[in-house]
Parts: C-alpha cells; sequence; structure tokens
C-alpha cells in the first residue's frame, strides 16, 4: 500500500522533519507521496518534489490551510486517506497536534513519536520519558505515525525531481482561526536538528546571565541554545527552547549542558547525542551519568575560557 | 457552562520505571502512582475558570480500574465538583479512550473539555485531539494561555519556534502545557471535603465503546544505555577531547 507523508513548512520552505519523515516513511515503501497544504506554498510543494524518494507532491493550496490549522488539515488528510496504507508527519508540534486528529477520522490507532520501523506494521516507539522502548503491532488497516526526526536521517535530494499534481482543497470547516504568531526570532540553526546544542539550566541564574554565557558559546560552535525545563520555568528560557521528555527531543553530534543538573525528563530529551559534554559545579550532578566528558567548574570560569580555547 | 476534565491515574513522575526481565511491559507492583502532571494543570484551569465565574460546573473524569477512585478524589480536593468513574480492567489506549469521553461529553455536554496534553506514561499526546475530531470539535493544544471570550476560546499554543494563538469556537478541546498555570496543593480540609462529594460510576459496556487494544504490544525493552565517560581536570583538556577524539570540533 502507499505511503502519504503529510510535510511541515511555512507555505516558503520545507521544515526540515518533514525531510527526515520521508526517510522514515521509505523504509515502509521506497517510494512515498507528500502532501503539501498550505497558501501560495508553491515553492514548498518544489522542494519536495526534489527529495529523494518523493513519487508525486500532492498540493492543496488555500488560504485556510495557511497556518496549518488541525481542523482543515486532518479533514483535508482524511479525505485521501482512501489512496493510503499509511499517513505519516514527524512528531513536532505540528505533527503531534495533526495526526491523533487524522487517526480519530479515521477510526484508527496512531502510533506517537517512532524511532524505528521494523516491518509495514511494526513500529518501535520510546515511553516512560523513553526509559522503555515499546514495539507495537499496528492492527488497524491505515497506520497512522508520527516519527521521531533524530532518529532518521533527512532524505537527500533526488536526482530528478517528482510531479506535482493539484489536490483540490477541501472547505473551509470555520471551526478555528489563527490569531498571531509570536515567532523566537534567531539566525542560529533550528534547535531539533541543529548539528551542535548548547543548553543551560537553572544554574545559570538570571535570563540575563543565561544569554550573557550561552550566547557567544553558542555562536562560536554554531550551535543552536536549548535550555533544560527548570530554566524555561524560572523565565531564564523561552518555551520552545525546552528540551526534554514534553519538549523538544534532540540528537546532535554535540550537546553542551551548562549548569543542568540531568532530570531524567531532560535526559529523555538528549540521550540520543552523539557527544554529550557536561559541565557543572555540582561534582554530583546526575548528568555527569550520561556524559561522555565532563567538567566540575563553575560556568563563570569555564565558559569564557572554553570560549577563548576554542577560538584558538 | 460546564467543564469537562479527564485525568489520569499514571506512574508518579519521580519515579524512574524499570522494564520487567521478560519484556511484558514496566515495573508496577509497589510503584507510586500519581494524576499526571498535566491533567492536574488542567484541573487548576477548570477550577480557576469556576472561581472566576466564567465556568459552573467542573467534572473530573478518569477511566480505569477501580483505583482511579484516588485520582477522582484528588481532582475533587483540588476543586472539582464531581466526578465520573469509568470503570474496567481492561488496557486503554488512546482511541478507546478518546470514545469513552466522546460518549459522556454527548451526555454531559461540556462547553470546554481540558485535558493533558499527553500522560506521561505513554507519552502519546493523542486523547484530546482523538477526542475533538470524533465530537466534530475544534482543538486547542498545548495551550499556555486561555481566554474564554464570549462563543470563543482564545488560546496561546507552545509551538516549534515560538506561541501561537488560535481561536476556536466553543464547545472545544483545550490541552495543557506545562506553563499554562502552576496547580495548588490540595489542603486538609479540601481532601475531607473532596470525600464526600460523588463520584458516578459507568463503564465501557454502558457507554457502548469497544475498548479492544488497536495496537498489540509485542516488547518492551530497555533503551540502550550511556556510560558515565571521562572526568576532564580543564578546559584545556576538554577541548583537546573534543578536538583529537571525539572529533566533533
Amino acid at each position: 500500500m502507499a505511503v502519504l507523508v503529510i510535510a511541515e513548512h511555512d507555505n516558503r520552505r520545507l521544515r526540515p522533519a518533514t525531510r527526515a519523515a520521508i526517510a522514515a516513511a521509505c523504509r515502509i515503501e521506497p517510494r512515498v507521496d507528500v502532501l503539501v497544504a498550505g497558501h501560495g506554498c508553491a515553492d514548498v510543494a518544489a522542494e519536495a518534489a526534489g527529495v529523494a524518494g518523493v513519487a508525486r507532491v500532492r498540493c492543496a493550496d488555500a488560504p485556510h490551510y495557511e497556518h496549518e490549522l488541525a481542523e482543515n488539515l486532518a479533514a483535508l488528510v482524511a479525505g485521501v486517506a482512501g489512496d493510503y496504507g499509511h499517513l505519516v508527519a514527524p512528531s513536532t508540534t505540528f505533527g503531534k497536534n495533526l495526526m491523533p486528529r487524522v487517526a480519530a477520522l479515521l477510526d484508527v490507532a496512531q502510533v506517537s513519536d517512532v524511532c524505528a520501523v521494523e516491518s509495514a506494521d511494526t513500529f518501535v516507539h520510546p515511553v516512560y520519558a523513553g526509559n522503555a522502548l515499546e514495539t507495537v503491532q499496528c492492527l488497524d488497516p491505515v497506520k497512522v505515525l508520527t516519527i521521531r526526526p533524530t532518529a532518521f536521517d533527512a532524505a537527500p535530494a533526488a536526482d530528478a525531481p517528482a510531479p506535482v499534481e493539484v489536490l483540490p482543497p477541501g472547505p473551509d470547516l470555520g471551526l478555528s482561526r489563527f490569531v498571531s504568531r509570536e515567532g523566537t526570532a534567531t539566525d542560529r540553526p533550528e534547535l531539533s536538528t541543529a548539528r551542535v546544542v548548547v543548553s543551560g539550566g537553572r544554574g545559570l541564574g538570571s535570563a540575563e546571565r543565561f544569554q550573557a554565557r550561552l550566547t557567544p558559546l553558542a555562536e562560536r560552535l554554531g550551535a543552536a541554545i536549548g535550555a533544560s525545563r527548570a530554566a524555561v520555568d524560572a523565565g531564564f528560557a523561552p518555551n520552545d527552547l525546552q528540551v526534554g521528555q514534553t519538549g523538544k527531543i534532540v540528537a546532535p553530534e554535540l550537546y553542551v549542558a551548562i549548569a543542568i543538573s540531568g532530570a531524567i525528563q531532560h535526559l529523555a530529551g538528549m540521550k540520543e547525542s552523539r557527544v554529550i559534554v557536561a559541565i557543572n559545579k555540582d561534582p554530583e550532578a546526575p548528568i555527569f551519568q550520561v556524559a561522555d566528558y565532563g567538567l566540575v567548574a563553575d560556568l563563570d570560569d569555564a565558559v569564557p575560557e572554553l570560549i577563548e580555547a576554542l577560538g584558538r | 457552562m460546564k467543564i469537562l476534565v479527564p485525568v489520569k491515574r499514571v506512574v508518579d513522575f519521580n519515579v524512574k520505571v524499570r522494564v520487567r526481565a521478560d519484556g511484558s511491559g514496566v515495573e508496577l507492583d509497589g510503584v507510586k502512582m500519581s494524576m499526571n502532571p498535566f491533567d492536574e494543570i488542567a484541573v487548576e484551569e477548570a477550577v480557576r475558570l469556576r472561581e472566576a465565574g466564567i465556568a459552573t460546573e467542573v467534572v473530573a473524569v478518569s477511566c480505569g480500574t477501580a483505583a482511579c477512585e484516588e485520582t477522582l478524589r484528588t481532582a475533587l480536593a483540588l476543586g472539582a465538583d464531581r466526578a465520573i468513574l469509568v470503570e474496567t480492567d481492561a488496557a486503554l489506549q488512546p482511541p478507546a479512550v478518546a470514545a469513552l469521553l466522546a460518549a459522556l461529553a454527548r451526555t454531559e455536554q461540556p462547553r470546554l473539555v481540558i485535558c493533558g496534553k499527553q500522560a506521561i506514561d505513554d507519552d502519546a499526546n493523542q486523547t484530546g485531539q482523538m477526542l475533538a475530531a470524533r465530537m466534530g470539535w475544534p482543538q486547542a493544544t498545548f495551550a499556555s494561555k486561555l481566554v474564554i471570550d464570549g462563543d470563543e476560546a482564545v488560546v496561546t499554543r507552545e509551538v516549534d519556534g515560538g506561541l501561537e494563538t488560535v481561536a476556536v469556537r466553543l464547545p472545544a478541546v483545550v490541552t495543557t502545557d506545562l506553563r499554562l498555570n502552576e496547580p495548588r496543593y490540595a489542603t486538609l480540609p479540601n481532601i475531607m471535603k473532596a470525600r464526600r462529594k460523588p463520584i458516578d460510576r459507568s463503564s465501557p459496556q454502558a457507554l457502548g465503546v469497544d475498548v479492544t487494544p488497536r495496537l498489540r504490544v509485542l516488547k518492551v525493552s530497555e533503551p540502550p544505555k550511556r556510560r558515565a565517560g571521562e572526568r576532564v581536570p580543564d578546559v584545556a583538556t576538554l577541548v583537546d577531547r573534543l578536538r583529537n577524539e571525539a572529533k566533533v570540533i
């Protein structure tokens, strides 16, 4: 049966997590369809058509798809679901919002946060904050999946672009409307796909110190900035920087944890990182149990020294 | 306005769960159980809306074994007016819970359902969205702010890359994120009072809902363990290791 990947985008560019979703979908079927629903999203459709493994892009362009509201989008996806055996999206806030709604419209189950595809109906996903891995067999005729983007390498570019077809938009259900969006402006890499992440915890003490210590280090390393839940709750960093069970899951090449104690729910969000560095003044901090390199030091000494040493 | 708040009994967030040696699941015997933290936030938000005169009644619901009564008593102690226990020994997956809640929503007719965004046991993050779909209602997930404005709920959502505000027509489902509020502690007098509040009982059979699981759990395993690495004495050694050993910078 065919596979459909629901693209996440901002009407200009494909979000990187979509490429990981395409790669995961290609483990089920080597060639997959991609649905691009948006408004003025022709560039996104063209970009999706250029991803390896994509057989066809179906593009639904209408004003009521501009902000990816779940009500209209889920109805559109459910409407084409009859053509497919699998519906796949990344387990970002976009996919988590959308896919359960799609599954319920089809009266089927949804598997959350798939980190491995065992076969066309069997998937592995983390539960209990990643402290257990559950292998489940999906008994429904249509398998609805969100996939963990960090568990799959992004699909590369295709040799030749796939065709883009127009999908007639569904109606505007008028159940919800977009009001506003407040972005966290940054010219640094996106947190969930960055090669290097520098994360700060409550030990930073204040929003000012969080900025003052982490920003120059992140700039030196070309890193995204993350934060522990404690740091976000304390108001040191905005909510979308939270790494952990209920925040973002990251798996960079290098994760630098500064003044983060290492609560279970934080480890759930970063323990798949290739190399973990922990800098903490408390030698007993649990973060050291998962760190490849641990440095017991005061961050006001160690971080500036690190920035200087990296520049050499 | 009546608000329905589903609450789930889960392993307490402080417990580090262990996978059973036979791979059949995680060890739950003798483990401390509590209300799912996101559901506490949902109860708190509903109670605040009632205290503000916007809601008239807060009804807590739990689906599961008889032990869920304890979770409902907690919800009542936090300020819910009454509770419903949908009692079953069956293992419930999100589609089943959503179907049970939809059956209750049809009879209770709340204007708002506030759910936790995810339960910290299965981490599924599905039930609220599934309930909204079943009812044909809009959904506002991952809420960090909720304002009732006439026939709409205006909700600020925690999304990747920042905050998004949407307006959803009532009745609607809202799911809570961490920063919506800070739940109160149940005081002793309120815990005593909660014992006298009514808990109605129902069951999947009574609600006419088939709760057969759609996902067959084949095995539960332990994730690969990370080992502690090296304690480096100073920044210079750290940079040397990152450059020459890990080759990551």
